[in-house]
């Protein structure tokens, strides 16, 4: 009974902090969220008081999490995929068109030197202007009382001589960098002139105008007359006679043009294969010598005549038990060439000091043989189970026919567990593909391809090569990022759906990590 | 005589090769131990701490105690790797559970009722699961930070905004769970349906009780899959003292500042409760992975 209670007010506590929360955004100026967020807490209240939806009252908080942490994120990425949003094309047109109307130049250097005391009336200021230059004692300008937030919201202020000039003392440079916030939006009008006077320096008022002037949709440059046309092509504010673009651009749909330029600018194209067969090659290789070392302890720890299995095991398993962000970065730590543990004992031992990491082979090979270590006890524990479920008889039957360990192990075993593991094996190859952790925190992609347009190393992954793209190269290149992400997508979603038609009913479990990729 | 000396010769072989194996993969975690014993960050006196190396200085680091320094003054620790640990523990744990709730409801409407889209929401499931989400990072990033501009508490550089990133990754768990909800038999939900139960009262009080053993398991494993996530916690974390601890020990192999012994004490103290922890429950989890398999 007091559990319905209490449930009935959980309900009544959700549901109004909704509802507060989708007038807040409402009120705020987000109309369109308020009213999507109140949708769907009608959508959830029907959901759970309806009598018609059975299997959506389980569904719903699942799926939902699900839809707006990895289907939103995706179609957000396969649509900046199709668009040139990049570092140099970061804003929306109404911020670059803001961004051109911040320009201003000086029509007159005068400046005119200014003091702001507070006036007689509590909460107001006024400005006192000097109106010849350098002049602060005569002839003086001074403002109508104005509020801080008159000022910041950039309303004129009118200046005039016959306005009874305020009693208290001007304020300190210290007190007008403070007040530099609310001051430098502040317009101040002069008698009989049309442009208003702004903040140029602490000490100094000047008349500034606007550098670009809107025509239509063109932007005339009020100094030069240069006329810049919008292409809405390419995202950018062009000069009508050269083509050339001018300041910021703003984000555009530019089709496939992402993935056309993956095949068809050579600098992006040679380091983008070199990337993807070593990706393939790598994840192949992982499963592979993963799986051999693994399948070949397994069967030996099978051998019931072996004593200590129990202990074998347990140690074997260990590299799997640490979270591997650990002993990635205990390799990283000892593969050091300068004073990593590895080469002092190799150079000690052979006088050798192999490059790890500036050797695009090396660390290949690096990288491979951290992986395996990292991955052989998973292919030990899955291939140990199968090998339980092989009967007895079958060896006895061989054993007859007088076959060793070896032909065994090929004629027997191998055939009878590699179709039920097969699946496991292509999970186990996605996640290799997409081995991100691994890449990233041991060489992060390092050394660098020679001659590549965009960052891009010998021993990156694709998705490291995409995150680097994104997040390291200085032109932040969102959307081409975007479009080999969506490749990539693409790839794994056929190795996904593969695995899906191969395994029986019952669903594979995922190795280690997968889940987040 | 003969085949049993070979046996004899080929048991020898196979714990020869168990032992060299076991030594091979031992290294790297023998090294890091001597090494947060090893005074300084650079292997100057040799490899292994000798009596005049040996140094409790990383392990005070680690534990927030204050370090001497060569000057003779004492050091108060920057960083707060308990804090990381915590952190850690606390986000994957919060997550796990938060994760096998959202995923064990899900599984039981998959595995026990019948509704139009079914085999096609659980196919598109684990196909967009498939999804990086390492390159949603800007997408999340933005979800994330619109979320916080209305709800601070769980936006950006927040614990809560990162566990719900996290809550993204259920689809595999959904799986799993349904797979186990199918070997069950649905006898006993059958009775307690003619007895009046309605379907939420079979699910709380006979799926889920009869499933604890599969969802400790589950537990585990999302845990140690989770507190070791590097993108996404280095992304959404900002702040030294909101880290976990893979941003927290990355911090420490920086060129820049290389504290190679400060992140080996971190490794030890970090890894070795975890990997205890999995040992301990280790027959436990091998045949979770197993038996949660390919079963024909």
């Amino acid at each position: 009974m007091t559990a319905r209670i209490l449930g009935r007010i959980l309900w009544a506590a959700v549901l109004g902090g909704t509802l507060l929360l989708a007038a807040r955004m409402a009120l705020a100026g987000a109309a369109i969220l308020g009213m999507l967020l109140f949708l769907c807490m009608g959508l959830a209240a029907w959901v759970y008081t309806s009598q018609r939806t059975r299997a959506s009252r389980y569904l719903l908080p699942g799926l939902a999490t699900f839809a707006v942490f990895v289907v939103m994120p995706l179609v957000y990425t396969v649509y900046i995929a199709f668009t040139n949003y990049s570092g140099e094309h970061l804003l929306s047109e109404a911020r670059v068109r803001a961004w051109f109307a911040q320009d201003v130049y000086a029509p007159d250097d005068t400046r005119y030197n200014f003091r702001l005391h507070p006036s007689d009336v509590p909460g107001f200021f006024q400005v006192a202007i000097a109106l010849r230059q350098g002049e602060m004692g005569r002839n003086l300008l001074i403002s109508r009382p104005f509020t801080i937030e008159e000022a910041a919201a950039g309303q004129p202020i009118i200046l005039g001589l016959n306005i009874v000039s305020p009693t208290a003392p001007a304020l300190g440079i210290r007190d007008i960098i403070e007040a530099r916030a609310w001051l430098n939006p502040a317009r101040f009008t002069p008698p009989g002139s049309t442009i208003p006077l702004r903040l140029v320096s602490l000490r100094a008022l000047g008349f500034r105008l606007p550098l670009w002037n809107p025509d239509g949709d063109n932007l005339v440059n009020a100094v030069t007359g240069q006329i810049l046309v919008p292409d809405y092509r390419r995202g950018n504010f062009v000069d009508h006679e050269t083509g050339e673009p001018v300041g910021p651009g703003w984000r555009v749909w530019i089709g496939a043009a992402n993935f056309r330029l993956l095949f068809a600018d050579p600098a992006i194209r040679a380091p983008f294969l070199q990337i993807f067969a070593w990706n393939v090659a790598f994840a192949l290789l992982s499963v592979t010598l993963t799986f051999a070392i693994g399948v070949l302890l397994a069967s030996l720890l099978q051998w019931k005549a072996l004593r200590g299995r129990a202990l074998y095991r347990t140690l074997l398993i260990l590299p799997y038990a640490i979270p591997a962000f650990i002993p990635i970065l205990v390799f990283r730590g000892l593969f050091n060439e300068g004073y990593g543990e590895i080469n002092l004992v190799l150079s000690s031992l052979f006088g050798i000091a192999p490059r790890w990491f500036t050797d695009p082979w090396l660390a290949r090979a690096m990288i491979l043989i951290v992986n395996t270590w990292l991955g052989y006890p998973y292919m030990m524990i899955i291939s140990s189970g199968m090998l339980q479920a092989v009967p007895d008889e079958l060896y006895e039957a061989t054993a007859i026919d007088g076959a060793g360990p070896w032909t065994n192990f090929t004629r027997v075993t191998l055939p009878r567990i590699f179709p039920p593991l097969f699946p496991l094996l292509i999970a186990s190859f996605a996640f290799n593909f997409n081995n991100f952790s691994l890449i990233y925190l041991l060489t992060g992609g390092k050394p660098d391809i020679v001659g590549a347009a965009t960052v891009a190393g010998t021993t990156d992954l694709l998705v490291s090569y995409t995150f680097r793209m994104a997040f390291q190269d200085s032109a932040a290149r969102f959307g081409f990022a975007s479009a080999v992400a969506t490749l990539l997508f693409i790839v794994v979603a056929l190795l996904a759906w593969q695995q899906l038609r191969l395994s029986t009913p019952q669903a594979a479990p995922a190795p280690k990590g997968v889940r987040r990729g | 005589m003969v085949e049993g000396r070979g046996h004899r010769g080929r048991l020898v072989l196979a714990h020869a090769v168990l032992v060299g194996f076991i030594a091979l993969v031992m290294i790297p975690l023998f090294m890091v131990v001597s090494i947060s014993f090893r005074k300084g960050n650079f292997a100057i006196g040799g490899i292994l701490p000798t009596p005049e190396t040996f140094s409790l200085e990383h392990w005070r680091m680690v534990l927030g105690l204050p370090v001497s320094q060569p000057d003779g003054t004492w050091l108060e620790p920057s960083v707060s790797v308990l804090r990381w640990f915590w952190n850690s523990v606390t986000i994957a744990a919060t997550s796990a559970f938060l994760v096998l709730l959202l995923s064990s409801t899900c599984a039981y409407a998959f595995a026990r009722m019948r509704f139009r889209g079914r085999e096609t929401i659980l196919g598109g499931l684990l196909i967009l699961q498939m999804f990086p989400m390492v390159l949603a990072i800007i997408a999340i990033y933005s979800i994330l930070e619109a979320v916080g501009r209305w709800v601070p508490a769980i936006g950006l550089d927040t614990h809560p905004g990162l566990i719900l990133a996290y809550l993204g990754g259920i689809a595999t768990h959904i799986w799993m769970i349904k797979g186990y909800f199918d070997s069950l038999p649905v006898s006993l939900e059958e009775s307690a349906s003619i007895d009046g139960a309605t379907p939420w009262q079979t699910f709380r009080l006979i799926m889920l009780p009869t499933s604890l053993p599969i969802f400790a398991i589950m537990f585990i494993l999302a845990f140690i899959g989770l507190i070791g996530e590097y993108p996404l916690a280095s992304v959404i974390l900002q702040r030294t003292d909101q880290w976990t601890l893979a941003v927290g020990a990355n911090s420490f192999l920086y060129e820049q500042n290389y504290l190679w012994g400060d992140f080996a004490a971190t490794a030890v103290l970090s890894g070795l409760p975890i990997t205890l922890l999995f040992l301990a429950c280790q027959r436990l989890l091998v045949s979770g992975l197993t038996s949660g398999g390919v079963k024909e």
